[in-house]
């Protein structure tokens, strides 16, 4: 057969198209499975009363609040400290050994099994420091393991800001902090809080690092203080789906349902934000 | 004391290669002073090392000084701040913040707090004023500045600098991406400028150099090969590497 560069160009795009629709299928079975399962015990009563007969009736909203719970408290930790150790390595640090050390490192950190988050949180957190398993271990733990993401993004935020901004602001007499905080991070902002958004699914998301250091199997009352155990959704899922027997299939991908459905709306706030200052910061 | 700029015996490095060599000049308050030479002839860098931008590239070494009002801005305890304020730049790209006009000439008021609130609108109206862009933009002051031309943006970038208060204008190859309209007003512009301020101008441009200047330094490979009064380079050139350049023999 002869070559033809309009069949071949037929043939690249026809793979190329069907490798995308292979990786777009398994997402829309999964999210349409859960809606068909789950659908039907959503209610008010099962988003906000307490689960009741061994968790095989009642609500989820003790998981709820505790998710919520860790999502914000890893946030607390996670966001400043990530955002600020970016700013000193990408503006500041200069380009040494140690310095691709430190960054080597941090990607690294993001290849680490959550499960060993969950073991080192319960080392140091909840032993060591004498947290017990609590909302304040969970939260520093989730914040560690979330840290190479919202640095990582940070860091590619800070960098696709135009280096010519930088250079103008210094020559204008701004201090380096100053041009940081007035040319550069502004800029920087819609990227930074793409770093939340991938932080926020994971926090949410993860089960084997708050397995050990916050989540509670039955809890049906609301956390008083940080130093309180919480339900937590992704746990409560695993619960319901291993631990209780003869639980109504529906309950669970209920469960799964409202998971997605809270990170989903948690994603959104942060993307209305960020298509804001995209919108008004355009270059 | 002869310049607002001299420099004594100042050698540029970047790691091995020798950007500057051996340069002496001084530089007369309220001029033009243009610098022109082929491209890679440090003529850039020379730029740079009045304000001190050659900071930001990593391996730079510099031997000699380089003084701006009499002191030596090149050891290590020089404010930069204050020097920078002193010694404004203009770049070869427009490049106005992706803000609105006004937040672009306000940039520095704000930044370095030396205006109250109620003074902003005389600020942009004496900026804008000063570069000849008032009359056009008056109505437009809230609009994004890079929806201006290149010309005007270019503009807007002198403007940005005037409430810095600076004494010195450094300008490096400003008018490269405008067309030859755009160049010869913002040539007007240096020339009304020059009242004021002392505008020290880098150019590829060898015409540039002969209308709007008043003094001109040929430079070649790192050296400064010849510095005096613009009529005498052009007319009388001293050394034959000069002569050859601005009559075209290469460049």
């Amino acid at each position: 057969m002869k070559y033809n560069s309009y069949r071949s160009e037929k043939i690249a795009f026809t793979i190329l198209f069907a490798a995308t629709f292979l990786v777009v299928l398994p997402v829309i079975f999964i999210i349409l499975m859960i809606i068909q399962k789950g659908y039907s015990v959503i209610s008010w009563e099962f988003l906000f009363t307490m689960p009741a007969k061994g968790m095989r009736e009642g609500g989820i909203w003790p998981a709820i609040v505790g998710t919520l719970y860790l999502v914000l408290g890893t946030l607390i930790f996670a966001l400043p400290l990530g955002v600020l150790s970016a700013i000193f390595l990408t503006e500041y640090a200069k380009n040494n050994a140690l310095t691709r050390l430190v960054k080597l490192a941090i990607i690294n950190l993001a290849g680490v099994p959550s499960v060993v988050y969950g073991l080192f949180g319960l080392g140091i957190f909840v032993m060591f420091l004498k947290f017990g398993a609590s909302i304040l271990a969970g939260s520093l733990t989730l914040a560690i393991m979330v840290l190479p993401i919202i640095i990582t993004t940070t860091k590619e935020a800070l960098e696709s800001v135009p280096q010519s901004f930088r250079e103008v602001s210094l020559s204008l007499g701004t201090s380096k902090w100053e041009t940081i905080r007035f040319s550069v991070l502004p800029y920087a902002l819609p990227g930074i809080l793409t770093g939340v958004i991938l932080a926020v699914s994971r926090a949410a998301g993860e089960t084997a690092p708050i397995l050990f250091t916050v989540a509670a199997f039955y809890l049906p009352k609301l956390p008083e203080s940080v130093f309180n155990q919480v339900m937590a959704l992704p746990y409560h899922l695993y619960v319901l789906s291993t631990q209780v027997p003869n639980v109504d299939i529906r309950l669970r991908y209920g469960t799964a349902l409202v998971l997605l459905m809270l990170v989903l709306s948690l994603n959104l706030m942060a993307i209305v934000v960020r298509a804001k200052f995209r919108k008004k910061k355009k270059w | 004391m002869k310049g607002i700029i001299e420099t004594q015996d100042l050698n540029l490095f970047y790691g091995e290669f020798q950007a500057l060599k051996n340069i002496n000049l001084a530089v007369r308050r309220k001029t033009i002073t243009a610098f022109i030479g082929p491209s890679g002839c440090g003529k850039s860098t020379l730029l740079r090392s009045f304000n001190r931008m050659n900071d930001l590239i990593e391996g730079v070494r510099m031997t000699g000084r380089v003084l701006i009002d009499g002191n030596d801005i090149q050891n290590s305890h020089t404010d930069l701040v204050t020097l920078r304020k002193k010694v404004g730049m203009v770049f070869q790209r427009p490049n106005p913040f992706p803000l609105s006009i006004a937040e672009n000439i306000l940039f520095g008021p704000q930044i370095h707090r030396t205006a109250k609130k109620d003074e902003y609108e005389q600020i942009v109206e004496e900026s804008l004023k000063s570069v000849l862009l008032w009359d056009t933009l008056k109505d437009k002051l809230d609009r994004n500045a890079l929806n201006l031309s290149l010309e005007q943006q270019q503009r807007l970038c002198i403007a940005r600098l005037l409430p810095v208060k600076p004494e010195v204008l450094l300008m490096d190859e400003p008018c490269s991406a405008l067309d030859p309209v755009a160049t010869e007003r913002i040539e007007d512009l240096m020339r009304v400028l020059k009242e004021n301020y002392t505008i020290v101008i880098v150019t590829h441009n060898m015409q540039q150099a002969a209308r709007v200047s008043d003094d001109t330094g040929f430079m070649l490979l790192g050296e400064l090969i010849e510095f005096h009064r613009t009529e005498m380079i052009f007319t009388n050139p001293v050394d034959q590497r000069t002569s050859d350049y601005i009559t075209g023999r290469f460049g």
